[in-house]
């Protein structure tokens, strides 16, 4: 039985933890409150940790080392959502982002720990638990900002607005889909998509913020596939740019 | 059999968490398995949060140890067939923790369904529960961030997951 399938998946699910791990990790340093700095700092860690265990599954089945593999490819290597690679920008657009992406993660992880792909199913389980304190996060901020002051909200509707088709991309069909579904190792994206949506209204309709139609508007797909935005190249390079100097050196 | 598994559980009670040194990785309860072949001898760990930078040094400190007593070949294997959670700290860890001055998380499965199970942890000075939550993420991984109403001092808690 070949793999292109399994590892199509943990690729995109790698890529994306690393992408928007090192994301978060920009804030360090710059978060609005001590608090969130701190916060944001350790997401990016757990992120980044679990991009590494992802990717030690990869290599498991026979692809490169881990840090091969997430610091010498190039952008067109990628097969994260275009969602994850767009700037920070300010702090209402870096929450909404991790308040969209963190739901569709952690449903995702929670579907997982029923995969037919038991080294995968087992690593969900321990993903799943940590993904929680990101959720909650996300949420209580949400919940608190899109009921706070005029300035809030607005700048909440705003980035939310702004994300959202970026947001639908994570759900961007694989070719491989049917197969993952036939095989038991992920019950599909669409699946996924179902589910968030319900989660994300459930969050939103306990603040002032508006959930734009998600019929209505186009998801930007093409990350999956390898098509990023100008973005993402001057996010790898800066990544990669201490081991690049060296690859071959000893940490 | 040159060496029984009760027997190793002693020799890794001597390996401590390199951030908590009060704290044995069995107490921690990372240590999931021991597999004893003759002269050879499999541990496998597992870790408190997939992202923990310990786990290496954890690891060869295991390697370290057994070494020393004369175990002739020694492996450690990272798994998550049974993956961490904060209910496998055994009761000797607790109260170490408690000790040290971090909070233990509470005894038993928890299921994290609010940040509110993080509010009026008892501090672990003066065990009242007049305490605030600050902040669900710490300075490591593992731990998240309060406040002593009573003492007017922060401390932090081993974070339940």
């Amino acid at each position: 039985m070949n793999n292109v399938a399994l590892k199509e998946l943990l690729y995109k699910m790698a890529d994306d933890q690393l992408i928007l791990g090192h994301r978060n990790s920009e804030w360090t340093g710059m978060g609005p409150l001590l608090e969130e700095d701190i916060a944001f700092s350790s997401m990016a860690q757990d992120k980044i940790g679990q991009s590494h265990a992802l990717y030690q599954l990869l290599h498991q089945l026979g692809e490169q080392e881990p840090d091969t593999v997430a610091f010498t490819r190039n952008a067109n290597q990628f097969h994260n959502c275009v969602l994850v690679e767009l700037p920070n920008g300010e702090y209402d657009f870096s929450l909404i982002r991790h308040f969209l992406y963190d739901t569709a993660e952690a449903l995702r992880f929670d579907m997982l720990t029923r995969s037919s792909y038991k080294p995968l199913a087992e690593l969900a389980v321990k993903i799943r638990a940590e993904l929680r304190y990101h959720t909650l996060h996300a949420n209580t901020w949400v919940k608190q900002l899109g009921s706070a002051t005029e300035e809030s909200i607005s700048r909440l509707q705003h980035a939310l607005e702004q994300a959202l088709p970026y947001a639908l991309g994570i759900f961007e069909p694989s070719p491989h889909e049917q197969e993952l579904i036939t095989r038991g190792i992920f019950e599909g994206e669409h699946v996924l998509q179902e589910k968030w949506i319900i989660q994300v209204e459930l969050v939103v309709n306990q603040t002032q913020l508006s959930l734009p139609d998600q019929k209505q508007i186009k998801p930007v797909y093409g990350g999956r596939m390898g098509k990023h935005s100008e973005h993402l190249q001057p996010l790898l390079d800066e990544m990669s740019e201490v081991f690049r100097i060296d690859p071959t050196a000893e940490w | 059999m040159p060496y029984t598994e009760k027997q190793i559980l002693e020799w890794l009670d001597g390996v401590k968490d390199p951030e908590i040194p009060v704290l044995s990785l069995v107490d921690l309860g990372v240590i999931t398995g021991i597999d004893i072949k003759e002269e050879s001898v499999v541990i496998e760990m597992t870790p408190t949060f997939v992202g923990c930078p310990a786990l290496d040094m954890m690891k060869s400190d295991v390697l370290t140890v057994l070494k020393e007593k004369g175990v002739k070949h020694a492996e450690v294997e990272i798994n998550f067939k049974k993956s961490w959670s904060s209910d496998k700290i055994t009761e000797k860890g607790r109260r170490a923790l408690k000790q040290f001055g971090l909070a233990p998380p509470p005894a038993g499965k928890v299921l994290l369904e609010d940040l509110d199970i993080l509010e009026h942890v008892p501090c672990p000075r003066c065990s009242s529960t007049n305490t605030e939550l600050k902040n669900p993420f710490g300075p490591t991984l593992c731990r998240s961030i309060h406040y002593c109403n009573e003492c007017r001092e922060a401390f932090e808690q081993f974070k339940p997951v």
